[in-house]
C-alpha cells in the first residue's frame, strides 16, 4: 500500500528564519501518526503545509497522489488548527451545518458530528460561552463532519480531561481502522503511546520515525517520555 | 459519548461536489447567521442612517429655499442615501474579513472546497442584503417622515443603494488584505471614502471643479453613485444616464471583488 502523504526535502521559511530544514518523511494509509516534537520544532508549519496553506520554499508534499492543496484534495482533507478556529458568535450547531455545507454533506452529518465529540447537548449554545475544551470540540467536529481520508489535527486534545481524551483516541482508532489517515500532534507524552507511528522532530529536522515499540528498543527505556529526552539530549550532543 | 461502538459513518466525503453557488449561498446565510446574533449591529445598521438624516432634515428645515430648484435638504438627503449604506458596508466587511483572518478561521475555509471568489461573493451577498434592509428603512423613512422629494420612482433609490452598499463590500473585502489590525482597518475608511465623498460632486457641483479635480471624480465611482441618485431626483422615469451610471458602480464593485480575490492568498509564509 503506497503512503498516504509524502514529503520530500521541504524547506520551510518563516520570516526570515528557515524553519523546515529539507525535511523528509512519509504517512502510511489507515495509520495515526504521532508527530512530537519541541514548542516551536515545526509541528505546526509541516502541518500547513500538508494542507496547503503554507509557503514553502523548496521540496514536495504528496497528499493522497496529489500535490498538496490542490483543489481537488480539498473535500477529502481535514484539518484542525492549533487554536479553535471556528465562529465565535454562532451557535455549535450553525458552525458545524455551516462545515458540513461547505463538504456537500447533509445536517445529519453536523448533527452526529457533534455527538463524536460529545457536544449534542451544546449544540444550541454560542460557541462565545464555551470552556476552552469545547471550543477545541467544536473546531474538531467542524473537520470530522466531511468524512475526510486524511485529517491533520493539530493538537486536538489540548486541555481535554482524561475520560473526554481517551475516548477521542478511541474514536481517531476507529477513523483508522475504517481507513481514514491521521496525523496528530501532541505535547502529551502518554498520547504518544496511542499512536502507531511517531515522528519526532527537532528544530526543524526530523530526529526518528518509527513505531513507539521501536523507539523504546532503541533507547532502552520503557517510558516514551525518557526515550524522546534521550533523543533530544543525543542529538543536542552530536550537533555540539 | 461512546466514541469506539458508534456507528462508522464511511460515506464519500461529497457525492455530489457542492457547486460554487451552493457555497456562496451557504456562506451568504453564515454571515447572516452572525449579524443576527449581534442584536446592537443590527438595530445600529437599521436606525442610525434614518436618525442622521433626520439631524441634516432638522437643520434645513427653516431655512428658506429657492423656488423652482431641490431645497437643500432633498439634494443632500438623497445623495446621503447612497452614501451611508457606502460607509457603512465598507467598515463593517474590512473588520468581518479582519477577524475572520484573526481568529484562523479563515486559514481553515481555505483549506475546504470553498473557492475564494465563493467566499467573497458570499460576503457580497450577504451585505447587500443587509443594505437592502437597511436602504427600505432609510428611503421610508427620508420620503414619509422628512419628505424628502424624489421625482422617480422610490424603489430605483433602494436599487442605488445597494448596489452602492455592493461597492463598499468589495472595496471593504479589498482593504482588508492590505490591513494587519482593525486599527489599520478602522483608518481606510477615510482614505477610501472621504476624496470621494469631497469630489462627487455633492460639496462643489463637479463642471465647477479644476479640471484636473475633475479628471479624478471621473475614475471615482462614487461620482457615478450619486449622479444616479440624482437622476432618480430629477426625473419621473428612469434615466439611460442613470442605468449607465449603475452598471459603472457595479462594474466598479465586480472589478473591485476579483482584485480582493486576487489579492486573498490561499498560501501564506
Ligand atoms: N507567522 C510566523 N511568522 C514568522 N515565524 C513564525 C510564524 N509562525 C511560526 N513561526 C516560527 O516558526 C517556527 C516553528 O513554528 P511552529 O508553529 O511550526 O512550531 P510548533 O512545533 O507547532 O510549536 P508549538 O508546539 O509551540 O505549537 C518557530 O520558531 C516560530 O517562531
Ligand atoms: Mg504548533
Amino acid at each position: 500500500m503506497d503512503a498516504a502523504v509524502t514529503v520530500t526535502d521541504l524547506v520551510v521559511h518563516r520570516g526570515r528564519r528557515r524553519v523546515l530544514h529539507g525535511l523528509s518523511a512519509t504517512l502510511p494509509r489507515g495509520q495515526v501518526t504521532g508527530l512530537l516534537g519541541p514548542s516551536g520544532s515545526g509541528k505546526t508549519t509541516l502541518m500547513r503545509a500538508l494542507v496547503g496553506v503554507q509557503v514553502v520554499r523548496s521540496g514536495s508534499v504528496s497528499v493522497l497522489g496529489e500535490t498538496a492543496g490542490s483543489p481537488g484534495l480539498r473535500a477529502r482533507v481535514g484539518y484542525v488548527t492549533q487554536a479553535p478556529s471556528v465562529y465565535a458568535d454562532l451557535t455549535v450547531r450553525e458552525n458545524a451545518r455551516y462545515f458540513a455545507a461547505l463538504y456537500g454533506v447533509g445536517a445529519a452529518a453536523a448533527d452526529a458530528a457533534l455527538a463524536d465529540v460529545g457536544l449534542t447537548d451544546a449544540a444550541g449554545q454560542l460557541v462565545t460561552d464555551l470552556s476552552g475544551g469545547q471550543q477545541g470540540r467544536v473546531s474538531l467536529a467542524c473537520a470530522l463532519v466531511g468524512v475526510p481520508e486524511l485529517l491533520v489535527l493539530d493538537e486536538p486534545t489540548v486541555g481535554l480531561d482524561p475520560v473526554l481524551r481517551v475516548e477521542l483516541w478511541a474514536r481517531f482508532h476507529a477513523l483508522a481502522a475504517a481507513g481514514t489517515t491521521l496525523i496528530v500532534s501532541s505535547h502529551v507524552m502518554d498520547e504518544a503511546g496511542r499512536c502507531d507511528r511517531l515522528l519526532l522532530i527537532r528544530e526543524g529536522r526530523l530526529l526518528s520515525d518509527s513505531t513507539p515499540q521501536e523507539l523504546r528498543a532503541r533507547t532502552g527505556t520503557e517510558d516514551l517520555e525518557a526515550a524522546f529526552l534521550t533523543l533530544v539530549r543525543t542529538a543536542e550532543e552530536t550537533a555540539a | 459519548m461512546t466514541a469506539a461502538t458508534l456507528p462508522r459513518r464511511t460515506a464519500p466525503a461529497a457525492p455530489h461536489p457542492p457547486g460554487g453557488l451552493r457555497l456562496t449561498a451557504a456562506t451568504a446565510a453564515r454571515v447572516l447567521r452572525q449579524l443576527r446574533h449581534d442584536h446592537r449591529t443590527v438595530a445600529m445598521m437599521l436606525v442610525l442612517p434614518s436618525a442622521l438624516l433626520g439631524l441634516l432634515y432638522l437643520l434645513w428645515a427653516d431655512l428658506p429655499t429657492v423656488p423652482g430648484q431641490p431645497s437643500t435638504f432633498d439634494r443632500v438627503g438623497l445623495t446621503m442615501l447612497g452614501i451611508f449604506p457606502f460607509v457603512v458596508m465598507f467598515l463593517v466587511t474590512s473588520i468581518a474579513m479582519l477577524r475572520e483572518r484573526a481568529s484562523g478561521t479563515l486559514e481553515r475555509l481555505l483549506t475546504t472546497p470553498l473557492s475564494r471568489p465563493a467566499l467573497l461573493l458570499g460576503y457580497g451577498l450577504a451585505f447587500g442584503l443587509a443594505a437592502a434592509a437597511q436602504a427600505v428603512v432609510t428611503v421610508s423613512v427620508a420620503t414619509i417622515g422628512y419628505d424628502l422629494d424624489v421625482a422617480g420612482p422610490v424603489y430605483l433609490v433602494v436599487l442605488i443603494a445597494v448596489v452602492d452598499a455592493v461597492l463598499g463590500v468589495a472595496l471593504g473585502l479589498l482593504a482588508s488584505a492590505f490591513a494587519r489590525s482593525e486599527f489599520q482597518a478602522v483608518q481606510f475608511m477615510p482614505v477610501i471614502v472621504l476624496p470621494q465623498f469631497f469630489l462627487c460632486g455633492l460639496l462643489v457641483p463637479r463642471e465647477q471643479m479644476a479640471g484636473w479635480l475633475q479628471a479624478v471624480s471621473d475614475v471615482l465611482p462614487l461620482t457615478y453613485a450619486v449622479e444616479a441618485l440624482q437622476e432618480v431626483g430629477a426625473s419621473a422615469g428612469a434615466s439611460g444616464t442613470m442605468w449607465v451610471d449603475v452598471a459603472v458602480v457595479a462594474g466598479a464593485a465586480l472589478l473591485a471583488l476579483g482584485a480582493a480575490a486576487a489579492t486573498l492568498r490561499r498560501r501564506t509564509s
